[in-house]
């Protein structure tokens, strides 16, 4: 899994490439929670076009991502999710929680 | 799974379910340690009812961990929006049938997917 921040006007698009699971989700985690709490930037993008799969781990870093936009004030969007990716956010009952766009130019303006 | 004839949809069911139940066993029976034995096996079933015969598939997962606590088979309350504790919500969401029993030393979880939705059985 690979995890690279580009910024785009006053948005952090986060791109994802690769499953997310156990052993690299504190990865994506500590990504959100760095441009969320510490660079306090206002939009969020997560970008999980080149996403395959996300474990109950992944679900759980989004979930900290969620929180952590909520406590600041920021907007979170998720935008390219698989058919896996929605299903485990649905059989989790978090999506409809989640801000999910169908692509990036609609995640930065939603 | 593609070959029995399950849609993309179960094969993605059983895969999630599978997935999380090892990661249950590796975190929680074998605390992290990752070279601690798992048995999987997999058996092609059928179920007969009056009208119809429907086929699944039965995963069976056994560790040599400590016996699980019974009360930590409860998941927890998707009211709350946490992180955490959701895997054994995605095992139950994912498959027909999810059943734990203790077996002399050995944990057995068996998990059943249907290639058609059947009435759901109590789980766990």
């Amino acid at each position: 899994m690979n995890i690279s921040a580009r910024r785009v006007d006053k948005a952090t698009i986060l791109d994802v490439t690769g499953n997310i699971d156990m052993s690299n989700s504190p990865e994506v985690r500590k990504s959100l929670l760095r441009e969320l709490r510490d660079k306090s930037v206002s939009r969020v993008v997560l970008n999980l076009t080149r996403v395959a799969y996300i474990d109950s781990s992944g679900v759980a870093s989004l979930v900290e991502g969620l929180k952590a936009a909520r406590e600041t004030g920021s907007r979170f969007v998720l935008f390219g999710l698989s058919e896996s990716a929605r299903e485990v956010l649905k059989i989790s009952r978090l999506l409809k929680l989640f801000e999910v766009c169908d692509d990036e130019e609609k995640a930065l303006t939603c | 799974m593609e070959m029995l004839g399950f849609s993309p949809e179960h094969c993605r069911s059983i895969i999630r379910a599978v997935d999380e139940a090892v990661s249950n066993i590796m975190k929680h029976a074998y605390h992290g340690r990752g070279d601690e034995p798992i048995d999987v096996s997999c058996n092609r079933i059928l179920q007969r009812t009056k009208s119809k015969t429907v086929q699944g598939v039965e995963i069976l997962l056994s560790d040599r961990g400590p016996a699980v606590d019974p009360t930590k088979l409860q998941a927890r309350s998707l009211d709350e929006i946490r992180p955490g504790g959701l895997g054994l919500h995605i095992i139950r969401g994912s498959m027909d049938t999810v059943e734990y029993k203790r077996s002399g030393r050995t944990n057995r979880l068996r998990l059943v997917k249907y290639d058609r939705p059947l009435k759901r059985r109590p789980n766990l």
